[in-house]
Formats: structure tokens, C-alpha cells, sequence
């Protein structure tokens, strides 16, 4: 008997630990997901509902945050509203409803895009010097490859943050202070670190062979870069590009700091719908929950490279 | 096709010299084997001729044109590495006519020479499968196939065979024979295999520590071993060597071997008082009552068409290839009786050949 247990225990495990081991994994990812679940059912619910307790699990599911979050309103009398034509949209009744009128679209989408064009123009940028740069360090003899990879990682060994005031005086000279490449550069400059080091091993990890054989094939070196190594090394690439996509996307202290109009991020700007017309938790839960959606779509999509990403070097040829 | 000239070639890495100062030709058509242990030098020499590493110094010439310091892309040369490099994200059919699109060959055109190149390699059935898939052999003909669909100057491979398995390895050598007659293609193959080296190709030269000890046919490198090194590394087993102490003279017939005269090839060299070494071939070993050539029978391996048999002599062991019908008792006295033509004798501390008339029409330096 215990005999044939060790030796199942080394092929597969037994029907027992299995079970063990899902119930502990299920509970995990349960207890990770309260919080998400709950932001989004808070989006669903009406003011009262967002702040009754105990705290509602069946309600009456309206789409008062989101019309909330989209537009700013401005409160009229009756009279005034009756003497509207019929509401033109959902929202329009819901917000006449609360004796309201709306005023006009509110910042978050244009607030969203902002995030969009920063956080996806970064993770362009920094897998693609990354990815560059690493292949240099994993292939040519660079004059002190070893201080310069050290002294590429040493910029995320200290808070980001720590840097934020000389980084603000600086970009208030250059004026890219509130601007879109001010925060993508800054972005990338975070983000291309992180991208030289993961994406050296994965280039490390693909023989030099592939390349020798597409130079001797008649290619030049960047012509087999494109060809031969970029399309090896796109598990590396997609899994670098999440961690990427995910710094950028969700970086608030910066953003609070260099942007306030033009080019201020999500983040930054959900907070500030609390003040706007008393504390509106389902705005705030539907801006954070639309905000999650463009990174669950990105990892979803690329949730197989992502998975090989992260075992990456766990399991040696 | 095209001649493949190497003159003074010299490699570093750093304070290590990995080829030091290598001259050969290989000829229009002929196929050379490096050979040597890992870490000869072999695979460099092969990495400078194909433009992958630079010489340190000295010169390539493909064709007669130096391309000492032209890129890999400019030399025309194919090369099949050890580990294929098929690119796993293409198939097979791309991968071969992969060097096709380098050069701008029309499509139809790379369609029709891709599946001529097939067929050759008995591959046209498996042209649109994924090369992740495929088996050693299979793999081992797509890489060749990427090689000759380009019809090159000259072919470069190293260790092709070295992740095959032993059956497997047979039928390859063969196949990558009977391609070279077909194709006469200029060729360079690198191997630690001696028999793979022997079977295959026109020329051998032996490597060692980044020297080229030898050059030859394989009939050369067998019968007249140059060097000790070579000697030992050729033959299974290997060649075996009587060592002794005495000086030689021009038109010395016979030497003396823990005093017992033995008979050797006319020596046309001088050579003072040093250690020497009487080298012999396992086969022209045989046992004879009438030798005072003796030692102890210490054991033997049966190999079916003749047995290996050890004999302990005064200074160590000495094996003979004979009969397998022969049975011996362990600590048997034997005498053995070596075949005259074809000893060599080995000045022990330059580690080369002592001139014979044997070695005199050839030429070794």
C-alpha cells in the first residue's frame, strides 16, 4: 500500500490530494475574487442600496452609476423637468427621476482614453527597447554587460515614488507636465527595466543556431531579429507585455502627481466622482469596473503565453 | 561548388587559443571530416569557413575569392547545425525554401525546387507538417534539405548525426554519402566519430588542442598514423604502442624491445637516445609459439567475427585482434609475432613518427 502510494505520489497524485488541493485553490481564487465581485454588484445598485446594512446580496439592479459616471447632472425643480419633452435614454429617466437633468458628459471616458493611449503607448515602447536591448545583452559582447544590466535593475530597487518630486520639477520645465508622452515616457522608462530582464531570458533561452542558420540562409542579423527570433520569443514578449500593461495601466501615484487635465489617467480621476454630488459609490463602482475590463480582455487574450510566462524557467529542456 | 582553401587560420577566445595556425585545401567536390575530441578547435575551424566566427588571423579562401572577413550571408555556403535549428514556427516546406525567399527566387520557383529538393530526400510526403513533430531522421533530411535546395559552394555540417541514435546514425551515413556522390558538393563535416569520418568522407584531418595533426585519406590516417595522438585516437581499440629506450640510426633494420629483436621497416632518420615507442595494430598482432616476444593472456572480449585479447607484457598491455575461434586461459603464456609491414615507430617525446621507409614517399610536417 505505501508502497504504491510513493510511487503514485511521483507520476500522479492521488485522488485524495487532488481534492485537497482544488478545494484550497477554488477557496483562494473565491476569496480573491470578493472584492472584485462586490464592486461590481455595487455598480449595479442604487445609492440607498451601495450603503444599506447588512449589505444587500439581492436588489434591484439599475444603471444609476453608470449614467452617473458618464454624465454630470445639475438639479432642476419639478416643474422645471415636467415642462421636458419625454427622456430621450435610460439614463435620462433614471437621472430625472432623482429630480435631475443632465448637464453634459462627464470626464471619464475621455479620462479612460487617456489611460488607453498611456498605458498601451508604454508597453509598446518599453517591450520593444526591451526587447531590443535584451537581445543585445544576450548576444553581443556589450562593454560591461554585467554593471550595465545591474545598474538597469537598480532603478526598480528603490520606490518609484521617491523620484516623484525631482521628476515633477523636471517635467515642468520640459512642459510634459499633464501630457500624454510626459506619462508614457515616464512609463516606460519604469516599465523598460522590468522588459530587459524578463525578455533576456527568454532570448537567452532561444539557441543562437536559429539565427546563424538565417544568416547563413542569406539574411542579415536584423532581417533573422524579425524573422526567426521575434517569432520565438513571442510567449516572452506577450507575458513581459502584461506585466507591462498592468504597471502602467494601474499606476496611481504618479499619475496624481504629473497629470490633472488633458492627460490625467483613470486612476487618478475615479476617486475625485466621490465629491462630485455626495458620495456616489456605484459610480465609483462602475468606473472601476469598466477601468478592469481592457486588462481582463488583454490577459484573457493572452492568458496561454502569460501562463508559459510565468513557469518560464521552471522547467529546464 | 568550389575549392576550400585555409591558410595559417588561428583563433582566440581571450588567452585561449582554440585553432592555432591551420592550413589544408579541400578540394572541388571532395568531402573532409574534422575529427577530434570536443574542444579541438574542430567546430571554430568550421565556424570561421562558414563566417560565423572571425580568425584571429590568417585566410579563407571559398573558390579562390578571400572571404576572410565577409558575413556569413555573402560566402554562399550552407550549413547544417548539430541541432538542425529548424525554425520551429515555420514548416517544413518553409523552412527548406526559407534561403529561396533570401534571394528573391520567385514563388512558383521556390514551390518547384523545394519539392525537387524533397523528393531527393525522400521527404515530399511530409512537406506541410510542422517540424515540432517530426523525428530525428526527418528533421535530420529538412535541414538538409534547407542546405542543398540552394545549391551553395559548399556544404558545412557539424555533427549533423550526433543526436541520432546508433541505428539510426548507420542508415544517415550512408544516405549523406550516397548524397555526396550524387551531388558533389564541396563539403566540410565535422565529428568525433571516427567511424562516421572513416565511412564517410575522402579526407580526415585529425584535430587536437587546436592543431591539425593529421591530414589524409582515411587509409592514411589509419595505416600511417603521423603523430602517437593520432595513432591512439583512430582504431578500436586503438593502436599499441611498445615503448622503449634507445637512440636510432639511418638504415636501421631492427630495434630492441625489453631485449628481444624485433624486425621494423628501414628507418631513414637519426635520432638520438630517447624514449621510443614501437606502435602496432591490434590486427597485426598473432600469437606464435616461436615469438620470444612474450607476455601473460590477462583477459578477452568475444566480438563474434574475432576476439580482443589482452596481454599483460612488462609494461603494460598490449591487445591483439585475432581469430574468435582462439580460446585462451587466463595467465597463459603467449608469444606474439608482429606484422613487419606495418609497424611505426613513435619518438615518445615529440609524440611523432620516426621516418621510415613505410612513411618516405609520403609527406608529414
Amino acid at each position: 500500500m505505501s508502497s504504491v502510494n510513493t510511487a503514485h505520489s511521483v507520476v500522479e497524485p492521488s485522488r485524495t490530494s487532488k481534492r485537497i488541493a482544488a478545494t484550497i485553490v477554488i477557496a483562494y481564487a473565491v476569496i480573491t475574487m470578493i472584492p472584485l465581485v462586490w464592486i461590481v454588484l455595487t455598480s449595479f445598485k442604487s445609492p440607498p442600496d451601495s450603503i444599506s446594512y447588512p449589505p444587500k446580496i439581492v436588489f434591484q439592479p439599475t444603471l444609476e452609476g453608470y449614467c452617473n459616471l458618464f454624465t454630470t447632472r445639475t438639479r432642476q425643480t419639478s416643474e422645471y423637468i415636467t415642462s421636458l419633452g419625454a427622456p430621450t435614454s435610460t439614463c435620462d429617466e433614471i437621472t430625472r427621476s432623482r429630480n435631475m437633468v443632465i448637464a453634459g458628459p462627464s470626464n471619464y471616458w475621455p479620462r479612460f482614453q487617456n489611460s488607453l493611449v498611456i498605458a498601451f503607448g508604454s508597453t509598446f515602447l518599453a517591450v520593444s527597447l526591451g526587447t531590443l536591448a535584451a537581445y543585445g545583452f544576450s548576444r553581443f559582447k556589450v562593454p560591461l554587460a554585467e554593471d550595465l544590466l545591474f545598474f538597469i535593475l537598480s532603478t526598480r530597487m528603490m520606490p518609484p515614488i521617491a523620484v516623484a518630486i525631482p521628476i515633477y520639477l523636471m517635467y515642468r520645465e520640459l512642459g510634459l507636465s499633464d501630457t500624454a508622452l510626459g506619462m508614457i515616457l515616464l512609463y516606460t522608462a519604469v516599465n523598460v527595466s522590468l522588459a530587459v530582464w524578463l525578455l533576456k531570458g527568454f532570448i537567452d533561452e532561444i539557441p543562437r543556431e536559429y539565427e546563424e542558420a538565417a544568416m547563413i540562409d542569406g539574411y542579415t542579423r536584423m532581417q533573422a531579429f524579425f524573422k526567426v527570433v521575434l517569432p520565438q520569443a513571442t510567449t516572452g514578449i506577450a507575458a513581459t507585455a502584461i506585466f507591462c500593461l498592468i504597471f502602467a495601466w494601474n499606476e496611481y501615484a504618479f499619475a496624481v502627481l504629473l497629470t490633472s487635465g488633458a492627460a490625467q489617467t483613470a486612476p487618478p480621476f475615479i476617486p475625485t466622482i466621490i465629491g462630485e454630488g455626495g458620495q456616489d459609490w456605484p459610480a465609483v463602482a462602475a468606473g472601476t469596473t469598466i477601468f478592469v475590463v481592457p486588462i481582463l480582455v488583454f490577459t484573457i487574450l493572452l492568458r496561454k503565453q502569460l501562463l508559459r510566462g510565468i513557469t518560464f524557467g521552471a522547467v529546464r529542456k | 561548388m568550389a575549392e576550400i582553401r585555409i591558410e595559417n587560420l588561428r583563433k582566440e577566445f581571450g588567452a585561449f587559443s582554440a585553432v592555432e595556425d591551420s592550413s589544408f585545401v579541400v578540394r572541388d567536390g571532395e568531402f573532409l571530416a574534422l575529427l577530434g575530441p570536443s574542444g579541438c578547435g574542430k567546430t571554430t575551424t568550421l565556424r570561421m569557413i562558414a563566417g560565423l566566427e572571425l580568425p584571429t588571423s590568417g585566410k579563407i579562401f571559398l573558390g579562390g575569392e578571400d572571404v576572410t572577413f565577409n558575413r556569413a550571408r555573402e560566402r554562399d555556403i550552407a550549413f547544417v547545425f548539430q541541432l538542425f535549428a529548424l525554425y520551429p514556427h515555420m514548416n517544413v516546406r518553409k523552412n527548406i525554401g526559407f534561403p529561396l525567399l533570401a534571394q528573391g527566387v520567385a514563388k512558383s520557383e521556390i514551390r518547384s525546387r523545394v519539392e525537387e529538393t524533397a523528393r531527393l530526400l525522400q521527404i515530399d510526403h511530409i512537406l506541410d507538417r510542422s517540424v515540432s513533430g517530426l523525428a530525428g531522421g526527418d528533421r535530420q533530411r529538412v535541414a538538409l534539405g534547407r542546405a542543398i535546395v540552394r545549391r551553395p559552394k559548399c556544404f558545412l555540417m557539424d555533427e549533423p548525426l550526433g543526436t541520432l541514435d546508433a541505428e539510426f546514425r548507420d542508415l544517415m551515413v550512408r544516405e549523406l554519402r550516397e548524397l555526396h556522390n550524387r551531388i558533389r558538393a564541396t563539403t566540410v563535416y565535422v565529428t568525433h566519430d571516427q567511424l562516421e569520418a572513416m565511412a564517410m568522407a575522402d579526407k580526415i584531418a585529425v584535430m587536437n588542442h587546436g592543431i591539425i595533426e593529421q591530414f589524409g585519406t582515411p587509409q592514411e590516417i589509419y595505416n600511417r598514423p603521423a603523430t602517437m595522438y593520432v595513432a591512439d585516437f583512430i582504431g578500436s581499440p586503438p593502436m599499441n604502442f611498445l615503448r622503449f629506450t634507445s637512440g636510432l640510426q639511418k638504415g636501421r633494420r631492427s630495434v630492441s624491445v625489453d631485449g628481444v629483436d624485433i624486425s621494423v621497416p628501414e628507418i631513414q632518420q637519426d635520432l638520438e637516445e630517447g624514449e621510443l615507442a614501437l606502435g602496432v595494430r591490434p590486427e597485426d598482432i598473432r600469437f606464435s609459439d616461436a615469438s620470444s616476444l612474450r607476455g601473460a593472456v590477462y583477459g578477452s572480449e568475444y566480438h563474434g567475427t574475432n576476439q580482443i585479447v589482452a596481454v599483460e607484457m612488462a609494461k603494460g598491455l598490449v591487445k591483439a585482434r585475432v581469430p574468435a575461434d582462439h580460446s585462451f586461459r587466463i595467465g597463459e603464456t603467449v608469444g606474439l609475432e608482429l606484422n613487419y609491414d606495418k609497424l611505426a615507430l613513435f619518438d615518445c617525446k615529440s609524440g611523432r613518427v620516426v621516418v621510415s621507409s613505410r612513411y618516405a614517399e609520403h609527406h608529414y610536417g
